[in-house]
């Protein structure tokens, strides 16, 4: 049985249809990196999934439970294994870095302060930020920024981390020092779904890669099938673009 | 100039300044209710629009209807409003008391936009990340927007209670004895009406001076730096 599977899943803003008939499944410790174009629904499937985007049909099953999108308590049970980090980071502006971080596992969880702080500790020395505990996060350069966020979605032990163009806002040389810290939650095992556009990156670290264009799901593979012989002119063509920039 | 300076001892009679003082006092009074009461009812009127789901609908439909309603009337009107209001009730309430009501009505709905507009300030992806992060509204609110929307919140807050002070005149027009409506009597008693006006004009500085001090004071230690050292 899939660890997530996502059965035609279906949103919309107003008229607008941003994810249509969305299918795809992500194995425990895999990791699957959504590709396309600006607009294609890359991002709005993350926000759907942990249910920031309303649903409008289809089926989520996180470890066999099915989650209803309009339970609240379904999904406040589903954000509790989920965690997802942004493009803009969306630190807590009020609070240091340390507190941004052990913030949620001590009033949401409900874990020991002490606990929280040693956690949220090492897993700031993790990202390379031990030494900016008591920093505020507008102290930060935006790569650094996004490595505490990064610590802060995983200070709540998720199942799945969800990253949604993490790397996007930042200029090119920040882009690696987020990236390492990716790839080191890789090496553990750590299931993600990722969204980007560093396609090296994608190539390197996914399991799969999905292709979306115009909130489907074109084409959904390997990293080789997708990158060097995929089957749909659209596909097709996307990989052309970038692999010939 | 001569008479004036002739009628100041007797300007200064003890009498009259009893009679000054506490219509100051007055001013005082209701200036105070009007902030302190409109604030924390304000706030609750803003904090309870932030609620979703139909469970709390109805309330927050009165809230909003409260708000549109006497943002949009003048005070004078609500002066009356309240006081035809309680004596169709057979109320048996002193016009003071009836004037502390309506400043109290005025500042709460004026002072829940106010803060508001604080809460709207604060950009919404963080309280996006703290929705997909299970934290509850209350949660959010209360860790995360507020501690940041002080410094939106408290500049337009004081400005509103400064001029409260002055608005609080009306409540002569019901016959309630504060400042200006001493400052009338004293004019009418055959006092020059730069005494009566001039103690009036004195009293309303004495008054609102340390308030704005105070409201000052508050946005250095609220109004959250963003360069704050670490």
């Amino acid at each position: 049985m899939d660890f997530l599977g996502i059965e035609n899943l279906k949103a919309r803003y107003g008229e607008h249809v941003v994810l249509n008939d969305i299918s795809m499944t992500v194995e425990k410790g895999e990791i699957v990196s959504l590709i396309g174009p600006s607009g294609s629904g890359k991002s709005s499937l993350l926000r759907a999934l942990v249910g920031l985007l309303p649903v409008e049909s289809g089926e989520v099953r996180l470890n066999g439970e099915i989650i209803n999108y309009r339970d609240k308590q379904a999904v406040k049970r589903l954000r509790d294994r989920l965690a997802i980090v942004f493009q803009q980071y969306n630190l807590f502006q009020n609070m240091d870095v340390l507190r941004n971080v052990m913030l949620a596992p001590m009033k949401v969880k409900g874990w020991p302060r002490e606990e929280c702080e040693r956690e949220a500790t090492a897993l700031l020395e993790k990202v390379g930020l031990g030494a900016k505990l008591h920093v505020y996060p507008d102290q930060l350069s935006g790569g650094q920024q996004q490595r505490v966020a990064l610590a802060r979605a995983l200070a709540l032990r998720p199942e799945i981390l969800l990253l949604d163009e993490v790397t996007s806002a930042l200029d090119p040389e920040l882009v690696n020092e987020v990236l390492d810290s990716i790839r080191l939650l890789a090496s553990e095992g750590m299931t993600m779904i990722i969204v980007s556009h560093e396609m090296a990156f994608v190539r390197e670290v996914s399991s799969r890669v999905s292709m979306m264009a115009a909130g489907s799901i074109v084409e959904i593979g390997t990293p080789d099938e997708i990158f060097q012989n995929p089957k749909h002119e659209r596909a097709r063509d996307f990989v052309g673009k970038i692999l010939h920039r | 100039m001569h008479s004036i300076f002739g009628q100041l001892p007797r300007f200064l009679s003890y009498y009259n300044l009893e009679f000054i003082l506490q219509a100051a006092l007055t001013t005082l009074l209701l200036s105070i209710s009007g902030c302190v009461f409109g604030f924390i009812f304000g706030f609750g009127i803003a904090v309870l629009r932030e609620t979703t789901g139909p469970l709390w609908l109805p309330l927050r439909a009165a809230a909003v209807l409260f708000v549109e309603i006497f943002r949009r009337i003048p005070f004078l009107v609500t002066l009356f409003l309240v006081f035809y209001a309680c004596q169709a009730l057979n109320l048996d309430i002193s016009v003071f008391a009836v004037a502390v009501a309506s400043t109290c009505i005025i500042g709460a709905a004026f002072l829940s936009e106010v803060v508001r507009t604080g809460f709207d300030a604060i950009p919404s992806q963080e309280r996006e990340a703290a929705a997909a992060m299970n934290f509850t509204l209350a949660q959010t609110l209360f860790l995360i927007v507020i501690p940041q929307a002080w410094r939106v919140i408290l500049p337009p807050t004081f400005a509103f209670f400064l001029s409260f002070i002055k608005d609080s005149a009306l409540a002569s027009q019901l016959g309630v004895v504060e400042l200006t409506y001493s400052a009338k009597v004293m004019n009418n008693k055959g006092f020059s009406p730069v005494l009566g006006f001039g103690a009036a004009l004195i009293l309303y500085f004495a008054i609102s001076y340390p308030l704005a001090r105070f409201g000052l004071y508050l946005e250095q230690r609220l109004g959250f730096s963003r360069y704050r050292k670490p």
